[in-house]
């Protein structure tokens, strides 16, 4: 491998001491940039780190997410983790172990080859040589940049890697303190904030005696700008006062929200940045097919509100928080609050699951700017679950509309995806906000609504290319900047709409042409063998060829993709009944994700990607009242309950070792809500093209036929 | 004014208002972290503990009402096969609504040792789980009722 060709997260940190350190107590010391964030990915990484050193798992420590001492892999996102972290780490280790070795053949006078590895002893001809990594690495130059040219070890001499191994965070987390919400420092003041309702608006007056009463306690009110912190050494003095603020704050210069403005239609033609990507316009000449999908905005909806620490002691801020990257995190916090980034320190503790980007950053932000203004306290910022719901960035809402010109067999010779969206990524480093900056004294400028490149695997077109073989193929993309309400990356970006709308699509044009839609499917596949084993998979496990003519209620239904036609691959197969509501019975699911280093964590993670897409395609949607988001609490916001779990799900990984390793954490999601569109058409004879599937939704359909 | 309850099965006198929420309490003044908060609003379950068995949204139950009552938290589960069940499953992503699942797992299995896959669900029906990990913790559930029936027997 050439020195061009480190993955990314090496080449930014070439020195394996950043990575690697050898202590006394027989361990090995890895520091990485990525962070766990129910992934599992910690634990994945150790396996990697045990398997290219052959030190036992249980030798292996992890440091992740650090500016102080952990190297900057910039944020955990887009199912990289284990392609571009896994990567460095399985680089940086086989680095390591070649310079230890030879360091110690130079001492044996022997060759690096006559020396063997158990449990990070070192033996020679079947002998211990009395000596291990602990004593020959302090004399070995970790420092000097790796080039990458080691060769790590081949995959048929793994045995770590490709091994379930159980995830080392989850005792804590079934025992008790575990989350950035128990942690406890001295000085701690909780912090509460009340919101400024929209950007740009003006607190007028604020009855700060009626919200001390309702406190019940000591309280400290911080008003800063727009910005107010309520702030006690007692958390239900400061949840109480949260709780009467807003009733007792009166705001100029709201913004208005309308009901209409929270549907996915409401984007269609509005003022837009568009670009034509793919196969240049026109399309070919024939027989036009098309249907418009839609999905409303999603919340990430952490089952643990947004938390952070921050305290300012002799001039350094000190940030603790769950977000997805600490570096980017500090950099953001240096502008904000313009602040030199050496002066600050983020430390990622765990948090609940996020999805994306929540409200983690933003609450980093609310207690920093607290941490400032009350100096030598520790500030522990708790979002309540109003908050969360109320103001963490959305998922966007997307109207997709795919057009097809079909030929003489009824198959598509010319594909058109037309895309309506707001921005799928406004992290402060791709030009968005943190919250409480729009709120200071001097506020943020408006943010400046971009989408992901292509080449970053698209935000609002992500996916919407098909994967099949067609002549010409192209995305219209309507990337739309005055979306009404702050949209940032959600699990899956683009995908779960464009991969719901494409597969859709794939079975109405399959109705069309008579066909089977698996055969129609795997009809356009002869070039690609890995998707079309997975949809041959999960057809043979769900019993495909007994499939029903369907509208009797029963439904089964498939879908199919590569997650941003260049990662895993994944199909799913769901089985319906739907009378008034729509009841999922069974799920399968056959994955294609190269390279498996945790097989039951990449099964777990594929099953909580179909639940969650489960959940966005049945009941999600958020709803607007005048003035901002309505849906603030569980009612108003349902997710899948257990009593909405399949009874069965199966999802099994198609062996591909010598393929490079994916992510899977996104892949399952689009497959899933296709496939349950799909069980949904084949149970009704009708079809349903709008998220989530609800009972109105139903009965309007039912009422249509 | 103070409080005296039970909790884990030790005495303990509290000095928080009778207002204030269980959850707090045990939070804050008695650094039994196990219970979280997810919603304050009894609506998820991240706040789950048990008073006299029963399972009870802590962030919404004031001290003062459960005087002289016992509270069970997650805490006390150390060395529960609840515990070793979701460990052998590897039921949890995140991790975050565990605790609280496992407080009304564990009401469950006190009161009706055998349950079916409907009864569990019921049971904890009223706990959200947003990783998607309801399916592995249905298995756990029952691999944990299949150990203590064996258990029992033996
Ligand atoms: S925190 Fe008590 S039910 Fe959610
Ligand atoms: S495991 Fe994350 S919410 Fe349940």
């Amino acid at each position: 491998m050439s020195a061009t060709a480190l993955p990314l997260s090496l080449a930014a940190n070439p020195s394996p001491a950043k990575w690697v350190r050898f202590d006394p107590d027989r361990t090995v010391h890895l520091s990485v940039g990525k962070v766990e964030i129910g992934q599992g990915i910690l634990t994945a990484l150790r396996q990697i780190a045990a398997e290219e050193l052959d030190v036992a798992l249980s030798a292996v420590r992890i440091l992740s997410g650090d500016t102080d001492l952990a190297p900057d892999e910039a944020s955990t996102t887009s199912s990289l983790s284990i392609e571009v972290g896994g990567t460095a780490v399985r680089l940086v280790t086989a680095e390591v172990r070649v310079r230890v070795l030879a360091r110690l053949a130079q001492r044996l006078n022997c060759a690096p080859d006559d020396i063997a590895v158990i449990d990070g002893a070192f033996y020679r001809g079947g002998q211990p040589t009395g000596q291990d990594y602990w004593s020959v690495a302090p004399e070995v130059d970790l420092a000097r940049a790796a080039d990458g040219a080691t060769a790590p070890k081949p995959v048929a001499a793994y045995r770590v890697v490709g091994q379930s191994a159980p995830r080392l965070d989850l005792p804590a987390k079934l025992a008790g303190a575990a989350f950035i919400q128990d942690m406890v420092r001295p000085d701690l003041l909780h912090a509460r904030i009340l919101r400024q309702p929209s950007r740009g608006a003006r607190l007028a007056a604020l009855d700060e005696a009626a919200i001390r009463r309702a406190a019940g306690g000591a309280l400290r009110v911080l008003r800063h700008g727009n910005f107010v912190a309520l702030l006690s050494e007692n958390e239900t003095v400061a949840q109480r006062a949260a709780m009467a603020a807003p009733g007792h704050a009166s705001w100029e210069n709201v913004r208005q929200l309308t009901p209409a403005q929270q549907a996915a239609a409401w984007l269609v033609g509005q003022p837009s940045d568009d670009r034509v990507i793919g196969d240049p316009l026109p399309p070919a000449a024939g027989p036009v097919v098309e249907a418009t999908y839609t999905r409303p905005y999603i919340a990430h909806a952490s089952i643990g509100p947004s938390c952070a620490l921050a305290e300012l002691r002799d001039g350094h801020l000190s940030v603790w928080s769950h977000t997805q990257g600490v570096y980017p995190l500090r950099n953001a916090l240096a502008r904000v609050l313009d602040r030199k980034a050496e002066t600050i320190s983020v430390h990622h503790v765990q948090g609940a699951g996020c999805y994306g980007h929540n409200g983690a950053d933003d609450a980093a932000l609310d207690a920093a700017v607290i941490a400032t203004l009350v100096p030598d306290h520790c500030i522990r910022v708790q979002w309540r679950r109003e908050d969360e719901f109320g103001f963490e960035p959305l998922g966007s809402a997307m109207s997709v509309t795919m057009r097809a010109v079909v030929d003489a067999a009824g198959r598509p010779a010319d594909w058109t995806a037309e895309i309506w969206s707001g921005s799928h990524v406004q992290r402060p480093a791709m030009g968005g906000n943190l919250l409480a900056h729009e709120a200071l004294p001097t506020p943020a400028p408006d943010p400046r609504p971009t989408d992901p490149t292509e080449a970053a695997g698209g935000g609002g077109t992500r996916n919407a290319i098909p994967h099949y073989a067609i002549p010409g193929k192209r995305i219209l993309h309507h990337l739309v900047p005055g979306a009404p309400v702050r949209t940032s990356a959600l699990r899956g970006l683009g995908a779960v709409a464009n991969v719901f709308a494409l597969e859709s699509f794939m079975d109405e044009l399959a109705a069309r042409a008579g066909a089977d839609p698996v055969a129609y499917r795997l009809g356009l596949l002869g070039n690609s063998p890995r998707a079309a084993r997975v949809i041959a998979r999960v057809a043979e496990m769900a019993g495909w060829n007994a499939r029903g003519k369907g509208g009797d209620g029963r439904g089964l239904g498939i879908g199919f993709a590569q997650y941003k036609n260049r990662s895993a691959y994944a199909a799913v197969a769901a089985e319906v009944e739907v009378d008034q509501e729509v009841r999922l019975r069974r799920v399968w699911c056959a994955a294609d994700a190269g390279l498996v280093v945790n097989p039951d964590g990449l099964r777990n993670q594929l099953e909580g990607g179909i639940l969650q897409a489960a959940s966005f395609t049945l009941k999600e949607q958020v709803t607007f009242n005048a003035t901002g988001v309505g849906s603030i609490d569980w009612e108003s916001y349902p997710i899948l309950r257990f009593s909405e779990v399949p009874e069965e799900m199966t999802c099994e990984l198609v062996d591909a070792p010598e393929e490079r390793a994916l992510g899977v954490g996104e892949c399952t999601l689009g497959p899933t809500a296709a496939a349950i569109g799909n069980a949904v058409a084949h149970a009704l004879g009708m079809r349903i093209r709008d998220m989530p599937f609800t009972r109105d939704r139903i009965a309007a359909v039912l009422l249509q036929g | 004014m103070s409080t005296d309850l039970t909790v884990n099965g030790r005495a303990a006198r509290v000095t928080a208002e009778p207002t204030t929420p269980l959850l707090d309490v045990l939070r804050n003044e008695l650094d039994l972290k196990g219970a979280r908060y997810g919603c304050g609003l009894e609506q998820c379950g991240a706040c789950m503990v048990l008073v006299d068995g029963e399972p009870v949204f802590s962030c919404a139950r004031e001290v003062g009402t459960v005087a002289g009552h016992a509270v069970t938290t997650v805490e006390a589960l150390d060395g529960h096969p609840l515990r070793q069940a979701f460990l052998d499953e590897q039921a949890g992503q995140c991790g975050y609504c565990l605790t609280g699942i496992l407080m009304s797992a564990k009401a469950l299995l006190d009161r009706a040792p055998r349950p079916g896959r409907d009864e569990i669900v019921a049971a904890l029906d009223k706990h959200l789980c947003r990783c998607g990990t309801q399916y592995r913790i249905i298995r756990a559930v029952e691999r944990a009722a299949a150990r203590l029936a064996d258990g029992a027997g033996r």
